[in-house]
């Protein structure tokens, strides 16, 4: 068979039916829920799937603003990504260079501390973490959420890694040229950082905005709630307005599908890296 | 010899407190050096010395008291360890993700290793593609998870509604989340569905790091395509293919967000997780030192799967 000149065989055929075929099963759930946004709760389950509503309700769009506080959630989980990643960011990338570039004494043992605890599941000690921030006060604060997502070692792990392939001679030259440390990591090592930089975002963005069981346990009033949490407190309260419920989901992934189709570069880049290094 | 010896002594006499100076101020220069390096690391190192590393020891202390988190804590001993035989809900929640753990990693690593190499080959829109099997892994939790449930609702769920079109009686229709012989089913293909995008991309890289001399000294051999992938493809993604074993089976261990949206552990036991064991105990329950002792068990789980990573690097 020949398309648009070219010759089409067999098996080029059916590689493109299988992975349409699977890409339809993997977007299925999202169409559904895009579809069911538009309907009236009791038409969401009507069966044949009506997939474009012929009469779609966009006044579920317009209520689902004032049955849950969904801005104040967004607002909430904007403002702890941001200050997260912002912290994260800098404090591994500042700790990092002096892993990678300086020498000082206990060195060895404090990078340690750090490699002891990556593979250590949070699970593991988020009862006595909750124990130790509500000793200071923290419960109900997003502060206490900054505290436990903005100093990984995952992130100092990452950034030094990525140091140590920067050649040692570009600090030194800087130093012969009466630049401290400081400037160095400023304006050498940062932005020769960018790949490394744009993956820890990238990562931290998407584990801050979609956290569940940290907010679960620390946030309990509802006008410090998370998109997510928050989302979960209107699906138990709204149990049968299926419709509202899917708007409000759609809305919660709107955010995260900008970011991803964005930056998806630098996504793919960072998830196949860390494959190549294991 | 004593004008030299005095020469000796007067070139000396100045030479001395230079020495000392230098010393001095080599000393001061390391000192200074050390303090701008510990400049660099603190505002990482004391957050993540309280907010990590402090309650890591406090989890092992812990796991031998007894604490409600208001009254005075006391010294259990072993008591919380020989609690966890005794325990019928640590039980099924250890087994569940034995059981979670065993099913979920090789079909995931699968799904991943088959959609990595379908998408590996020269298609119109492969990008789109790709980023379609990705999106899942980044979308989240709540909201799709609130959607899986809608669509596997068991009585009006449009899952269930195919199935009765193509004629399966409604008698033996699978009850998804809310029968007990289903729930994990529906808990295993949420996460397969959620997570092989990542370990597709995983694998792409992987495939892309082959080298292509390989392929055509098979094809001179005559190889045939199934052939090419089992002698080559295969081999060549061992080490990819061990990493995403470990991340998998680490992740495995650690599920609860996709089980306490799904089923919330049951129905029953029938999907309790030791990580929602864990919350259940300290959170439900108050029971902060047993609930650690539990988490050292996941702990030790994950430790082990550690052990063997690490030794396999060191043998590369």
């Amino acid at each position: 068979m020949r398309v648009a000149g070219r010759r089409i065989t067999a098996k080029t055929a059916a590689i493109y039916v299988l992975v349409i075929a699977i890409t339809v099963v993997m977007l299925m759930p999202f169409a559904w829920m895009l579809s069911a946004s538009l309907k009236l709760s009791r038409d969401v389950f009507v069966f044949p799937i009506e997939w474009i509503p012929s009469e779609p309700r966009w006044q579920n769009y317009v209520d689902i603003w004032t049955k849950i506080p969904l801005a104040l959630f967004i607002y909430n989980t904007s403002k702890l990504t941001i200050i997260v990643t912002a912290l994260q960011l800098l404090t591994s990338s500042f700790a990092a260079y002096a892993f990678a570039k300086l020498n000082f004494p206990y060195k060895n043992t404090l990078f340690l501390g750090y490699i002891a605890t990556i593979a250590m599941p949070w699970q593991v000690y988020m009862v006595p973490q909750f124990l130790l921030m509500r000793e200071f006060g923290l419960n109900n604060t997003h502060l206490a959420l900054i505290c436990l997502q903005a100093f990984t070692a995952f992130g100092v792990f990452l950034m030094r890694q990525f140091y140590m392939s920067i050649p040692t001679e570009l600090c030194e030259a800087a130093r012969i040229d009466g630049m401290n440390e400081y400037q160095i990591w400023a304006s050498i090592m940062l932005p020769l950082s960018k790949p490394a930089l744009s993956t820890l975002t990238i990562f931290t963005f998407v584990t801050t905005w979609n956290d569940f069981l940290g907010p679960m346990i620390y946030l309990t009033k509802t006008e410090l709630k998370t998109v997510q949490i928050g989302l979960r407190m209107f699906i138990a309260q709204y149990s049968a307005e299926y419709g509202l419920i899917m708007a409000a989901s759609v809305v919660a992934l709107i955010p995260v599908l900008i970011v991803f189709l964005s930056l998806q570069r630098f996504f793919v880049e960072g998830v196949a890296s860390t494959g190549l290094k294991g | 010899m004593s004008i030299s010896n005095s020469a000796i002594a007067t070139n000396r006499a100045p030479a001395a407190p230079a020495r000392k100076a230098k010393v001095l101020s080599r000393r001061r220069r390391k000192i200074q050096d050390a303090l701008i390096a510990y400049s660099f690391i603190a505002p990482n190192f004391i957050g993540f010395a309280v907010f990590t590393l402090g309650p890591i020891l406090f989890a092992f202390v812990l796991a031998f008291m007894h604490w409600d988190g208001s009254n005075a804590i006391t010294f259990a001993g072993l008591d919380n360890f020989w609690r966890l035989f005794e325990d019928k809900a640590f039980i099924s929640a250890f087994w569940n993700t034995v059981i979670y753990t065993a099913v979920s990693v090789p079909a995931t690593l699968a799904c991943a290793l088959g959609l990595a190499i379908l998408l590996n080959q020269k298609i119109f829109g492969r990008d789109f593609f790709r980023t379609a099997m990705f999106f899942p892994y980044v979308a989240s939790l709540v909201a799709v998870a609130v959607v899986w449930n809608m669509i596997f609702n068991p009585e009006m769920g449009p899952v269930n509604m195919i199935l009765y079109t193509l004629g399966v009686d409604p008698k033996d229709m699978p009850g998804w989340a809310a029968d007990r012989h289903w729930a994990m089913v529906t808990v295993i293909l949420f996460g397969i569905w959620k997570n092989m995008g990542y370990y597709m991309v995983i694998y792409l890289a992987g495939l892309q790091g082959i080298n292509s001399e390989l392929y055509e000294a098979a094809d001179l051999d005559g190889a045939n395509p199934w052939q090419k992938f089992l002698y080559v493809t295969v081999p060549q993604l061992g080490p990819t293919t061990f990493f995403v074993t470990v991340m998998l089976t680490i992740q495995s261990f650690k599920v609860f967000d996709q089980i306490y949206m799904i089923t919330q552990g049951g129905p029953g036991t029938s999907t309790l997780v030791l990580v929602y064991h864990i919350y259940n105990e300290a959170f439900i329950s108050w029971d902060l030192g047993y609930s650690s002792m539990v988490a050292l068990v996941l702990f030790f789980l994950v430790l082990a799967v550690t052990i063997v990573q690490f030794r396999r690097q060191r043998e590369d």
